[in-house]
């Protein structure tokens, strides 16, 4: 009965886990040329489990609190779900035109979702460093999926290697703050650390989980994976760890932090202080010197981790508010961006240098306006969506006296905004060099559209998803 | 459908965007359209800004045509409406737009269809600018006017068009950032971001100076004021004719409307405390750059040297905060926005002949081109502020407000009067007089129709508003006035707690 119940709560995760394995069954009994039914049936699957998580409501526990569904998982689950499932949309097409679609890649991605999805509702430290590893090991493969690609397999590899190494600081800081608050509930340790106050030993366990946190959201100091990884990583991967993958560690991140530590919120508010203006600057000034566009989006990423992570900085509803639109922004502008990746092929080869943009606009005006509208949406500039996202952020920090970090970071934008600069005059300004071919895919296209559509026109009703994300941030102030 | 006029003539040009995009055809056949549906939109936008003008009420100081909806969330919302301050700014932006589409009617022949939609889309930011009455509305159209300004240098500019867009782009976006964040602040603050409730909240005194300063550093960037006006001489050579007019027609006005909007109002404490150093800026911009200006050899950036100068009058007449002051700082930026948008629009008439702005190339031009000496005359002369034209009632007015203020400010910024003389007379002389003995210039033809057509209507808006200037102050002087007491009466507001604190000490 109770068994029921648990796993009731825990539906969208097992029809995931259920299908997941289905799929595997059904792959390999019919082999590789499955792989674009795989892929739809695949996408047809989260669209589903996204139907299952947007009826629920309310907040349930499950497991002994081990797990928790609430208003804030469903809005990041949702997230998460979407970004998957245009992943492999992605990826289905990129890899036709590779000419070496396994369907495996798919099956990945589902468990790797799977993983992410049970981050976001973890709600003892041992529930997230389960999810945390099975999102992980997925992603790992998934790094050097072009196995016959030099810089893919030194992509997964330094993934691997840096990865374990996070997870065990990771682990490190839990096993400490076990061992000095007794419990890994995010609650029972909330309520430990308040009534035992400071203490060094606590104090210990959170800078190592913060530290691991930070890792995988990619935050400097902790950042020297992402742009080599995502670099070497296939397209399609990249993208997922972009878009998918940074929600799901952003998700993992709020909640580790602000459920079990209220009391000592200013302990570790001025750790992630640090690290977010650090990445703000780093993202800003090592991006310019970038040729290969998806090394450039890894330093944007970076950037990008440090806007929102001044959020977090707040510790505030608004702040979380803030951070929520950043990454519902940051998830769809970047599932664009990397479809207009995908999309850069010359005869059949992909091509990554932003030189090969050269006189886009003259070529193939509808492409350059789509990554016109989604790199000035990333610089933050009014009217497209990402300004919207940089007022809450910001706003929650002014709100918060943060006002030194918050005008570093807003002039570190100004830095930020010449790199994306740089993308429009070369496709603008600079004299044209030949297009690209036309025979991609009609998904990785509608996606350009529509997400560049999403930017441009986010101005004219941008009151629901900022009241959404008013909702789910509330769930974790109750 | 009255009811929504403001959001109507703010959001028009946006139509015609829409209705070039749909033009389909070969490459001339959509730029043959692009201009005309270009043209046609900005004169109905034009028309129906007249209709705002005739239906605006110049008695009361309050914002008239108000309209409000929910846009981003609690205390953030779509709210629009225009006062006797911004009223005309709408006119002016509406006026220049269609000169700015004539004028590139034939020196623009690339990407014509591109170019059309960036000004249109311009002009609705423009306009946006001077219509909104909720800060983040305000701040969305103030920077996503850089958007197009970038592309409108970057693509259709000269030589260095791409430095030159960069600098445009990165000054601004810097000042205007640090704006966001006190907008942020005073949201935080007041709880609201709408722009007539925080016209009445009083903040901190030491909050008003940081917040002061962080819109300073965006309108004086806009402005531009001396020392941070270096991106506005390459911005106007290196752009379009058209994109020159807009510049310093448009553009620069959002600086000062910024400061009568915003700082003036909303920090009265702390514009009392920066007034001196508004005024050193001003003088030093009026002198310095008036003596730069002297030594240019390039047409273009000789007048925008002399719009930082100008720009200099504006600053010091608002920050004077007497009625004259403020008044003739609006009417100098009404009239520097015909006039130095008139002077640019010349310099683009022989620059499509000769295509070189080096004045040394010219001299000699009466001779061949009598009826565009004449015109170029009439707008050098107002820009040196001779009486009867639009140029010397603003002089004039922001120099009586620095009388009253302060005589050595009005004393520093008269020399820069006889200083734009020198360097307005000087230009003059060397392009248009002496003998025409550059075999280039031998054939140099006179005014083409359409150049008459873009030229005459702004001579006659020029003497008019130096013969008969009461128009523009019947639709100013209520809001003027009204800003006037509202100031002190917020800084008598402000010193009651000191001097209360006084009082109880001693």
């Amino acid at each position: 009965m109770n068994l029921q119940a648990d796993l009731l709560v825990l539906l969208p995760e097992l029809m995931v886990a259920i299908g997941a394995m289905m799929l595997l069954v059904g792959g390999v009994m019919i082999g590789d040329t499955a792989s674009r039914i795989v892929s739809w049936m695949a996408i047809v699957l989260l669209a589903g489990v996204g139907w299952v998580v947007f009826a629920n409501t309310g907040t349930n526990g499950a497991f002994h609190g081990a797990f928790v569904v609430d208003g804030f998982a469903r809005f990041t689950k949702l997230l998460i779900l979407t970004g998957s499932a245009f992943c492999i949309l992605i990826a289905d097409e990129f890899f036709e035109l590779e000419v070496r679609r396994r369907f495996k890649l798919t099956i990945l991605m589902l468990l790797a979702t799977l993983g992410m999805m049970l981050m976001v509702s973890a709600s003892s430290f041992i529930a997230l460093y389960m999810g945390l590893e099975l999102q992980s090991l997925a992603l790992y493969v998934l790094a050097a999926f072009q196995r016959d690609n030099l810089r893919s397999t030194e992509a997964g590899l330094k993934y691997f290697v840096l990865g374990a190494l996070s997870s065990g600081m990771l682990l490190y800081g839990i096993s400490l703050i076990y061992g000095f608050t007794g419990t890994t509930g995010f609650h029972a340790v909330a309520l430990a650390s308040a009534q035992g106050g400071m203490n060094i030993g606590l104090i210990f366990g959170l800078v190592f989980l913060v530290a691991g946190l930070a890792f995988k959201v990619g935050a400097v100091p902790f950042h020297m994976w992402t742009p080599d990884v995502y670099e070497g990583s296939p397209t399609p991967v990249t993208a997922f760890f972009v878009t998918a993958a940074k929600v799901a560690a952003f998700a993992l991140f709020i909640r580790a932090v602000i459920t079990p530590f209220p009391a000592i919120a200013h302990q570790w508010q001025q750790i992630i202080v640090v690290v977010s203006v650090l990445s703000v600057i780093l993202g800003a000034v090592a991006a310019i010197g970038q040729t290969n566009i998806k090394r450039l989006l890894a330093y944007s990423s970076i950037g990008h981790v440090g806007y929102a992570l001044l959020g977090l900085a707040a510790g505030t509803e608004a702040g979380i508010k803030g951070m929520l639109v950043y990454l519902a922004y940051y998830l769809v502008t970047n599932l664009g961006m990397f479809a207009c990746v995908a999309a850069m092929r010359r005869d059949g080869e992909t091509v990554e240098d932003i030189r090969d943009l050269a006189g886009l606009a003259r070529t193939q005006p509808h492409f350059a306006l789509a990554l016109g509208a989604l790199t000035f949406s990333l610089a933050g500039l009014p009217p497209l969506a990402g300004i919207f996202a940089k007022i809450y952020v910001f706003g929650a920090a002014m709100q918060a006296h943060l006002y030194v970090p918050a005008i570093i970071n807003i002039v570190a934008s100004v830095i930020g905004a010449f790199y994306y600069l740089r993308i429009i005059q070369i496709m603008y300004f600079d004299e044209p060099k030949r297009g690209f071919d036309h025979d991609i895919g009609g998904g990785t296209h509608a996606l350009m559209w529509g997400t560049s559509a999403i930017s441009i026109f986010f101005v004219i009703v941008p009151g629901p998803l900022i009241a959404i994300a008013g909702q789910a941030a509330h769930a974790l102030f109750p | 459908m009255m009811s929504h006029l403001l959001s109507i003539v703010t959001f028009l040009p946006l139509v015609g965007v829409a209705a070039i995009l749909l033009t389909r055809g070969s490459d001339k056949t959509v730029a043959s359209n692009a201009r005309w549906i270009a043209l046609v939109t900005t004169i109905v936008e034009f028309v129906l800004s007249m209709v705002l003008w005739f239906k605006f009420d110049g008695s009361t100081a309050a914002f008239q045509f108000v309209e409000s909806a929910d846009w981003l969330g609690p205390g953030i919302g779509y709210r629009m409406g225009v006062d006797g301050i911004s009223m005309l700014f709408v006119v002016l932006t509406a006026g220049l737009m269609p000169f700015c589409i004539l004028a590139s009617w034939e020196s623009i022949e690339e990407r014509v269809g591109e170019y059309m939609i960036a000004f249109l889309a311009l002009e609705t930011m423009m306009i946006g600018v001077f219509t909104s009455l909720d800060l983040i509305l305000f701040y969305v159209f103030f920077e996503a006017g850089l958007i197009p300004m970038y592309l409108i240098i970057g693509i259709w500019g000269g030589k260095r068009r791409i430095y030159a867009s960069y600098k445009f782009f990165l000054y601004t976006l810097l000042g205007s950032v640090l704006m966001l964040l006190a907008i942020l602040y005073m949201y935080y603050q007041a709880g609201t971001t709408d722009i007539t409730t925080l016209l009445h909240f009083h903040f901190d005194p030491w909050a008003q100076r940081f917040l002061w300063l962080a819109f300073f550093a965006s309108f004086a960037v806009k402005m531009p004021m001396w020392p941070v006006h270096t991106w506005l001489p390459d911005a106007h050579v290196e752009a379009p004719t058209a994109g020159s007019v807009i510049l310093a027609g448009i553009l620069l006005k959002m600086g000062g409307y910024g400061f009568l909007r915003f700082s003036i109002p909303m920090f009265a404490s702390a514009s009392e405390v920066f007034t001196p150093l508004v005024f050193v800026l001003s003088i030093v911009a009026i002198i310095y750059t008036s003596l730069v200006a002297l030594a240019q050899e390039d047409i273009k950036k000789l007048i925008a040297y002399s719009s930082v100068a100008h720009m200099g009058f504006v600053t010091m007449g608002l920050f004077t905060l007497t009625q004259q002051g403020l008044d003739g700082g609006i009417f100098q930026m009404l009239s520097h926005g015909v006039v130095s948008g008139a002077l640019f629009l010349c310099v683009g008439v022989i620059y499509d002949r000769m295509h070189t702005r080096e004045i040394a190339a010219y001299g000699g031009l009466a001779g061949r081109m009598p009826m565009y000496a004449a015109c170029f005359m009439i707008f050098t002369l107002a820009n040196v502020g001779l009486p009867g034209t639009g140029g010397f009632v603003g002089e004039f007015m922001t120099m009586l407000g620095a009388y009253l203020a302060n005589t050595w400010v009005a004393i520093f910024a008269a020399t820069g009067v006889i200083l734009s003389a020198a360097y307005a007379l000087y230009l003059y002389r060397r392009v248009v007089f002496g003998d025409l003995v550059k075999p280039a210039l031998q054939t140099i033809q006179d005014l083409s129709m359409r150049e008459v057509a873009i030229l005459a209507p702004l001579v006659v808006i020029t003497i008019a508003m130096g013969v008969y200037p009461k128009p523009v102050f019947d639709v100013t002087s209520a809001s003027v006035a009204n800003l006037i007491t509202e100031h002190k009466a917020a800084l008598s507001v402000g010193n009651v707690p000191k001097l209360a604190v006084a009082g109880a000490t001693r």
